[in-house]
């Protein structure tokens, strides 16, 4: 039995309103003629063209996307591994350590996360001479550290959700430890891995503090850029820019549930046929 | 593959592949970090590169810095605003996010899953440009704000009257923006919780005579208890530690704790008065997740 209630629905529709207004807002003065960023001055997308022959702005947002990709491909990798470990491997030593350096960074405020970063850079620095300049790579492993850990929690919540008879299935009928692996294990956590390689995508292309003390001179990310100007106020150029990455972000995510649903219907036909072929 | 390399590598390579490089990776890049930090929070700071040292004889180190932690005003004013700020942004989060997360419970398969996605779609959206979008609303010549204002207004008498409110550069906007922020961490946990609540108990209850409020009071509120508890520490967490958020909308003579650690960091290059500040922030983290830890496990033993 589903009761009607009026007092619910207008809280969401409240609710709703309260996260969209000010994004639906931004957008619309993005196509403001006046420069100041909040008074109607006309119908304008001026500011549109001036974001994109800005060269900073596109050079700031291609460092921004090589950061994401390279982070969030070793972060997956690492986190399917340290989920491996956590859901199949019971016993190892230190798996309560292992389990807690994963948890940890979950919870680590990022002003911690950032200025312990730069503490060991600056040491190893010090001690080892390396790295010598603080940039791409200091930041891209920053952003692998606090990502991974994403990864590994949904990897690893779907191992545990897995059917362990079908990779023992694979082991009975002969299949080594890495086959199983390869051909049994990884297929089925497809989806799980790609959730968390898109999750750690958007972190690292989002992250502003832990970037802004790994980076060094001449590497600014789009957000550090956003970050330097929002400093100084409102302005329309940020408007347009704010539109164009909500728009991106918006068809990324309607695209990704719809491949995420086809691949979990996809799946469960599977299943669905394999029960069936087995009557 | 043939030889003894796959040999090897079948039988104890890829195991310890697999367990080994994450685990090497953690050590060095997070757990080594946090261990400097805790060692530097022991040092004093000094006019050399870089900026501090240790006791030349034994026992090497200082407790100055947490002497300072405890007696200057400054550390312990940020601490009771970043808790205070905190605690009030997890209390509006929850009095929005559970009517919401209910109201969501009640709609259609199809709507419900609509509903979940404009809810999270706001947090795969950059962060900082949310806090932005507040900046255009708070400001005294936006829209929002005169609306506000002519609103507040027509209800007070004359002499209150304002010409604009001050939103921005308060506390009241720091709490605003990082409820807008962090609703989506209260209203996804709730969700999960009130979807698997079993319905035949309300119809139960109100075949028994129940009134609609006291349904919700003796079973969904009481059942709910352990979603209220996840939605508030996601909100909690990062609200406590939270930078952006101050330093962009909040009144720099109330800072909260990340802002101190910042300054102290970077302004003032006192790096071992920093890093005792970072190191009792997460005291005050590890506090509620520990009760939280031990809730839990209280519960799980009483289910099972």
């Amino acid at each position: 039995m589903k009761q009607r209630s009026t007092f619910l629905f207008s809280v969401m529709a409240f609710g709703l309103a309260f996260l969209y207004v000010p994004i639906l807002s931004m957008m619309f003065f993005s196509f403001n003629r006046s420069r100041l960023a909040t008074v109607w001055g006309g119908f304008s997308t001026q500011w549109y063209g001036k974001l994109f022959s800005n060269s900073q702005v596109i050079d700031a947002a291609l460092l921004s996307l090589r950061i994401a990709l390279l982070s969030a491909t070793l972060a997956t990798i690492l986190g399917t591994m340290a989920g491996l470990a956590l859901a199949r491997f019971r016993r190892f030593r230190g798996r309560a350590l292992l389990s807690g350096l994963v948890t940890a960074p979950l919870i680590m405020p990022e002003v911690i996360t950032g200025i312990s970063s730069l503490l060991l850079f600056i040491m190893m620095a010090e001690w080892l001479g390396w790295p010598g300049q603080r940039g791409f790579t200091t930041i891209t492993i920053a952003h692998i550290t606090f990502s991974m850990t994403y990864v590994t929690v949904i990897v690893q919540s779907r191992l545990t959700a897995m059917d362990l008879s079908i990779e023992e299935a694979a082991m009975d009928l002969g299949s080594r430890p890495w086959q199983v692996l390869r051909d049994v294990t990884l297929p089925i956590i497809s989806p799980a891995i790609l959730s968390g390689w898109l999750l750690a995508f958007t972190i690292s292309l989002d992250d502003v503090v832990i970037t802004s003390f790994t980076t060094g001179p001449g590497y600014t990310t789009l957000p550090m850029l956003i970050w330097s100007k929002v400093k100084l106020g409102v302005t329309p150029d940020i408007n347009a820019l704010a539109t164009v990455i909500v728009v991106v972000v918006a068809i990324g995510v309607a695209i990704s549930a719809v491949i995420l649903t086809r691949a979990d219907k996809r799946r469960e036909r599977d299943i669905q046929m394999a029960i069936a072929a087995n009557k | 593959m043939s030889g003894s390399a796959a040999g090897w590598f079948n039988r104890r390579g890829w195991r310890d592949l697999i367990i080994g490089s994450p685990y090497l990776w953690l050590v060095l890049f997070f757990l080594l970090p946090f261990v400097i930090v805790i060692v530097m929070s022991f040092a004093k700071t000094a006019t050399q590169s870089p900026p501090f040292a240790f006791l030349p004889d034994w026992p090497f180190i200082r407790f100055e810095t947490y002497h300072r932690l405890f007696t200057s005003s400054l550390y312990i004013r940020a601490g009771i605003i970043s808790v205070y700020n905190a605690a009030v942004a997890t209390l509006l989060c929850l009095l929005l996010g559970y009517p919401m997360a209910l109201a969501i419970t009640r709609a259609g398969k199809s709507l419900q899953r609509l509903l979940i996605m404009l809810v999270v779609l706001p947090f795969w959206t950059s962060f900082l440009l949310r806090v932005y979008a507040w900046i255009g609303l708070m400001g005294k010549n936006s829209w929002f704000n005169k609306a506000i204002t002519a609103a507040y207004n027509t209800f007070v008498p004359a002499a209150w009257e304002l010409p604009g409110i001050q939103m921005m550069n308060t506390n009241f906007a720091v709490v605003l923006v990082m409820v807008y922020s962090y609703l989506p961490f209260m209203v996804l946990p709730l969700y999960a919780n009130l979807e698997k609540l079993d319905g035949t108990l309300n119809e139960a209850a109100m075949d028994l005579g129940s009134r609609r409020w006291e349904v919700f009071r003796d079973i969904t509120l009481p059942l709910s208890i352990p979603g209220i508890i996840a939605g508030g520490l996601l909100v909690f967490i990062p609200a406590m530690g939270e930078l952006i958020i101050p330093s962009l909308v909040g009144n720099a003579g109330d800072p909260m704790i990340g802002r101190v650690i910042q300054q102290e960091f970077g302004q003032n290059r006192d790096w071992p008065m920093a890093s005792a500040v970072a190191v009792a922030l997460l005291f005050m983290l590890v506090v509620p997740l520990m009760l939280y830890n031990h809730f839990e496990a209280k519960a799980q033993a009483g289910a099972h």
